[in-house]
């Protein structure tokens, strides 16, 4: 039966859903109705789909998001993305071993005329820009197609279990990010301006001014007076060794399995970035029972907010800074992982590395913009306008924000009457998507009696939902009113709203009214695989995961109010009782390092920079010192950039050799991008179902 | 300033086949281009198909030394240029149709071309699938093939630069000074070079080459768009040319459209537009996919499960007749073209750089000859190319 499925989450409802069978490789499996085929294959603990046809090596889920075709399969007879096609009733699904043979086709082929469209506006992307931009357009009735390639709108919102940091007035921080998506997201639906269209693909913006749309599996011509690019980003990958074997893949690909889908793909997971993408991954990983190995971080501190580091360093979870990964390794899949120290010029210090047991590896070492809708509307000569992460790369707080004002410059495009967009939102806009601050020391507070929150948070980050809820007003912001510090002075009268609606869970609160040498402190929590119920005995830790000694809880529940955060509350001694922040939850037994030797055939030497059509970096880098500086001339010899998903990932690989190799940044001559960067069946553009 | 023997402007489909047969034969060669690479201009939007069934005794002659040189180049210089010898076929489904290509196959054969006509049930034999309805046999050229514009280019640029060929890249000729009896200037955008001779196989910029010495030539870019899908085993052979013109009202925009499965297994898919698209614009339209789509899924209905991988826009630069015009300039004798392939540069280049060598070496035999006489810029371009 199904075994890797997320039964219990501590956020996320399980919804009951039809179960169907299906077959892989003439073996009989269960999997749910309309689940992804990709998810109901993990599920089934099957994570290899096939084998690439040009050097046998295995191939598995890599994106989870339809850009690139790693995860291709047969469905009944046909290729087709495992992760993006649903699987049905008694399907045949069969891996892919070398290239597909093309089935035959005995009935006559349907043949239609493509339908035209015209639209005042054209968004591209259900997210947080997105939707904030639609909402700006419905009040303003005016005529806009929204597409979006997945079932449900929030885009990746909707995989957010956290809350959000930011403020609360602009961007609903506080709420959780799948809540936030599912409010926009219903205020699209019941507009009336706004033509939602789910499961469709932008293509390309052609040089005819027209936007070639795959709707629902029938392909469309859109002519746009004005198109919205937010589409959002993708997630950037590295070069190591091993860096191509399933199990290897972004924290997008695993957010989408688990908070969408419900999949457990890991047991052991180990984390390459400490940006906020890589450290909520790991968080999103706990809640979901999975452990986590660790996480490096190639820079000495994490580019992330400290409350979300922190967050994952007090549940137990190892962060090595100045380090960087070596290798991934395994034969045909992740069995451990190698990182190393790193100098300053990101060397490896020889003698520092370690090795740990883990079975997949995410890669979360940053976002770049999906723009080149942008670009081709340029060129094309349509008016465009960009939001969110498609222009620039920010939190999903910043997205909303901009994405609004965005939304507003569309509709002054329209209606150039429409009141200009205040000053003070531009500066808005820059503090929400501004990075953190440096680490202050953290002002505790003197008093010992009474109740009253202690406030864990000392970095500088946009985020201010504490000071916004406190009913007496207690918390202010130091400096400004989004970015600053906040500071507990005044009453408190133990409602603890500031403690449940901290995204980075730094707040707790201390009760010294029954007993001031043994005060009660308040903790939040949100972990399900590691429950805690009364008489069970914690190990607190101090802000930075310090231990501060072992204690027995005396309750742990969520009110209704706290919106599924859950309330420890633990009796220590009052000379801790300040500190404590939280307590671990993974033992030291996860988090080891391995001491036996990794056989060498599990270390893959080749670092692939194109995944597609396998290339690796010492091709590359041999046609770098041949004196090559046009990308154009290195994929036209290696092929790379040449495979299904049109240079996504390998771009930036290939730039970094070209650097690493000294090639003059003015010489290094770019890639020509040409459409369709995802692969449509030809009969599509034969048949438009008219 | 640097002095040659001969200047090639282009290091395209022409030029850089060219700079290799004459740096073999020990002349010392430049080539300008003002790309930043070989064959960034049209040559790498060819989709690769190599014939030598063509109507006239000038394409015909080159085209079958042309594959001699790609489809041996393996053997002889060890590196792989995706040549594979799957043949063409020109499929006839009007009666009108077979009598042309039949008609065609005498002259053909004249010329030593290997070509025969077969019937359906042997046509359906290499390319299984496709549709029988008023299918009346086809004619197949089972020597022509295919090979990656990508990999050729390279392969001939590296081999020419071990013969000693030099490269300017990224640079682009501003100024020809010339007259009859010195060596010809060449004045770019960053250095001067002399020459005695210069080629002129500037593929789209060719006129513009011509306009510096106050000579026009008759060529004219038009837009052609093609598109390539995901690899899969290996379902058909030859390159299928399907010369009807649309039938369907919505598509009758188009005329002939051709397309093969290369040796990675991935469809390259071309069509010849009815209403040209002049100039040198490269965007893609949204016009091309859903064109063709039809077109290749009424011929061939087992593509529509195919998937389109990409898609792009490149020139033919045509002449009037759709004839290439090579050889010397009565107005310089030292300045010779080999300009508007017409979208068969790829396959001519080869044959055209040996012919081009033998211009400038002195050494024309008889069909050379012959050929050029077909290729001649002083023709009266009355003549139209069934096969363009």
């Amino acid at each position: 039966m199904t075994e890797n499925r997320i039964n219990a989450h501590p956020i996320l409802d399980i919804p009951r859903k039809e179960t169907i069978s299906f077959y892989w490789n003439k073996s009989k499996l269960v999997g749910k109705k309309n689940e992804m085929i990709s998810s109901a294959l993990f599920a089934n603990n099957i994570k290899i789909f096939g084998h690439h046809h040009k050097d046998g090596s295995a191939q598995g889920i890599f994106c989870a998001n339809g850009q690139c075709a790693k995860c291709t399969v047969i469905a009944n007879g046909i290729p087709v993305k495992a992760c993006m096609t649903a699987v049905k009733e008694n399907m045949i699904v069969e891996s892919v071993e070398g290239l597909p043979k093309l089935p035959d086709v005995d009935k006559k082929p349907k043949i239609s005329n493509i339908e035209h469209i015209n639209t005042d506006v054209l968004i591209i992307g259900g997210g947080p820009a997105g939707l904030s931009a639609a909402i700006q357009l419905d009040d303003h009735q005016i005529n806009t197609i929204l597409v979006d390639d997945k079932d449900k709108l929030g885009g990746k919102l909707v995989l957010q279990t956290h809350k959000f940091f930011g403020s609360v007035e602009d961007s609903h921080a506080g709420m959780r990010g799948m809540d936030i998506g599912g409010m926009l997201a219903q205020k699209i639906e019941e507009s009336t301006s706004i033509n939602v269209w789910k499961n469709s693909t932008a293509l390309y913006v052609f040089d005819d001014k027209k936007v070639g749309i795959l709707k629902d599996g029938v392909y469309k011509i859109v002519t746009p007076k004005v198109i919205l690019n937010a589409a959002g980003a993708r997630e950037k990958f590295l070069r190591f060794n091993g860096n191509s074997l399933p199990g290897v893949y972004g924290a997008g690909a695993f957010q989408t399995l688990v908070n969408r889908d419900l999949i457990k793909p890991t047991e052991k997971l180990f984390i390459i970035g400490g940006g906020n993408v890589g450290i909520i991954a790991g968080y999103h990983a706990l809640q979901a029972g999975i452990n986590v190995v660790g996480l490096c971080e190639a820079l000495p501190e994490c580019g992330g907010y400290k409350v979300h580091e922190d967050k994952l360093k007090r549940l137990g979870v190892p962060i090595y800074t100045s380090h960087s990964i070596v290798s991934a390794n395994g034969k045909e899949s992740v069995s451990s992982v190698t990182i190393a120290g790193i100098d300053k010029n990101f060397q490896v210090i020889e003698g520092t590395d370690k090795t740990f047991e883990c079975d997949t590896i995410l890669i979360a070492v940053g976002l770049e913009s999906v723009s080149e809708f942008t670009e081709e509307a340029r060129s094309a000569g349509i008016k465009v306008f960009s939001a969110g992460d498609a222009s620039e790369i920010a939190e999903a707080s910043s997205a909303m924000f901009n994405g609004k004002i965005a939304g507003l410059k569309v509709v002054q495009h329209f209606k150039p009457d429409t009141k200009e967009i205040p000053e003070s939102w531009y500066e808005k806009a820059d503090i929400l998507k501004s990075h953190p601050g440096p680490v202050q020391k953290l002002e505790v507070p003197v008093n010992e009696k009474g109740i009253f929150p202690v406030i864990h948070c000392k970095q500088e980050i946009p985020c201010n939902p504490c000071s916004t809820i406190c009913p007496e007003g207690s918390i202010q912001m130091q400096g400004d009113p989004i970015k600053g510090l906040p500071k507990f002075n005044g009453d408190c009268k133990g409602c603890m709203k500031c403690l449940t609606i901290c995204p980075g869970l730094a707040i707790t609160l201390v009760d010294y009214r029954k007993d001031k040498d043994n005060p009660m402190v308040f903790l939040p929590y949100e972990i399900s695989n590691f429950e805690v119920k009364k008489g069970d005995d914690i190990a607190l830790v101090d802000v930075d995961g310090n231990p501060l000694g072992t204690y027995t809880a005396l309750g742990a529940k969520a009110t209704k109010e706290s919106n599924r955060t859950r309330i420890v509350r633990v009796r220590v001694p009052k000379e801790i009782a300040k500190k404590v922040v939280a307590f671990t939850i993974q033992g030291k037994e996860v988090t080891r390092e391995l001491t036996e030797k990794i056989p060498h055939d599990h270390i893959q030497d080749d670092e692939v920079v194109c995944l597609c059509e396998r290339v690796t970096a010492g091709e590359i880098r041999d046609l770098v010192r041949k004196g090559i500086t046009d990308m154009n001339q290195i994929k036209a010899i290696s092929r790379a950039g040449m495979g299904p998903c049109g240079y996504k990932t390998c771009e930036n690989l290939m730039k970094q050799i070209f650097w690493a190799e000294k090639t003059a940044r003015k010489d290094i001559v770019n890639n020509i991008r040409r459409p369709l960067y995802i692969e449509v069946p030809l009969g599509k553009f034969a048949n438009g179902g008219q | 300033m640097k002095k040659y023997d001969v200047i090639i402007i282009g290091a395209g489909s022409v030029g850089v086949p060219a700079a290799l047969s004459l740096a073999k034969n020990k002349v010392k060669v430049l080539v300008i281009d003002a790309l930043a690479s070989p064959g960034q201009g049209q040559n790498k939007k060819a989709i690769g198909g190599i014939r030598a069934t063509h109507s006239d005794k000038g394409k015909i002659f080159t085209s079958q030394r042309s594959i001699e040189i790609f489809s041996t180049w393996k053997e002889v210089h060890g590196d792989d240029i995706g040549w594979i010898q799957n043949g063409y076929s020109f499929p006839a489904y009007t009666d009108e149709d077979a009598k042309k290509l039949k008609d065609l196959m005498k002259i053909q054969k004249s010329f030593n071309l290997d070509i025969d006509w077969l019937t359906p049930e042997e046509y359906l034999k290499i390319v299984p699938g496709i549709n029988k309805k008023n299918l009346g046999g086809a004619t197949y050229s089972p020597k022509d093939g295919s090979a990656s514009p990508l990999l050729t280019i390279n392969a001939f640029y590296f081999k020419s630069l071990e013969y000693g060929a030099e490269y300017k890249f990224k640079e682009k000729v501003e100024a020809i000074t010339i007259s009859s009896d010195s060596d010809i200037k060449i004045k770019t955008d960053k250095d001067e070079y002399t020459a005695a001779k210069v080629i002129n196989a500037a593929g789209n910029a060719a006129r513009e080459m011509g306009q510096m010495i106050g000579l026009d030539f008759p060529v004219e870019p038009d837009s052609h768009e093609g598109a390539i899908t995901e690899p899969v085993q290996r379902f058909f052979g030859p390159m299928i040319v399907d010369l009807r013109p649309s039938q369907d009202p919505a598509t009758e925009d188009s005329a002939n459209f051709y397309f093969y499965q290369n040796n990675e297994g991935q469809v390259i898919f071309c069509l010849t537009p009815k209403h040209l698209m002049k100039g040198t614009d490269s965007e893609a339209t949204s016009v091309f996919l859903p064109q063709v789509a039809k077109r290749m899924v009424a011929l061939f209905p087992k593509l529509a499960n195919l998937k389109v991988r990409r898609t792009w826009r490149g020139q033919y630069p045509m002449t009037p007749d759709g004839f290439p015009i090579v050889g010397e300039t009565k107005e310089f004798p030292n300045f010779i073209n080999a300009i508007g392939m017409c979208g068969q540069g790829y396959m001519l280049g080869p044959g055209l750089g040996e012919l081009l060598t033998r211009i400038v070496t002195c050494e024309l035999t008889q069909d050379d000859i012959d050929v050029l006489k077909h290729f001649n810029l002083y023709r009266d371009f009355s003549g139209i190319e069934q096969f363009k």
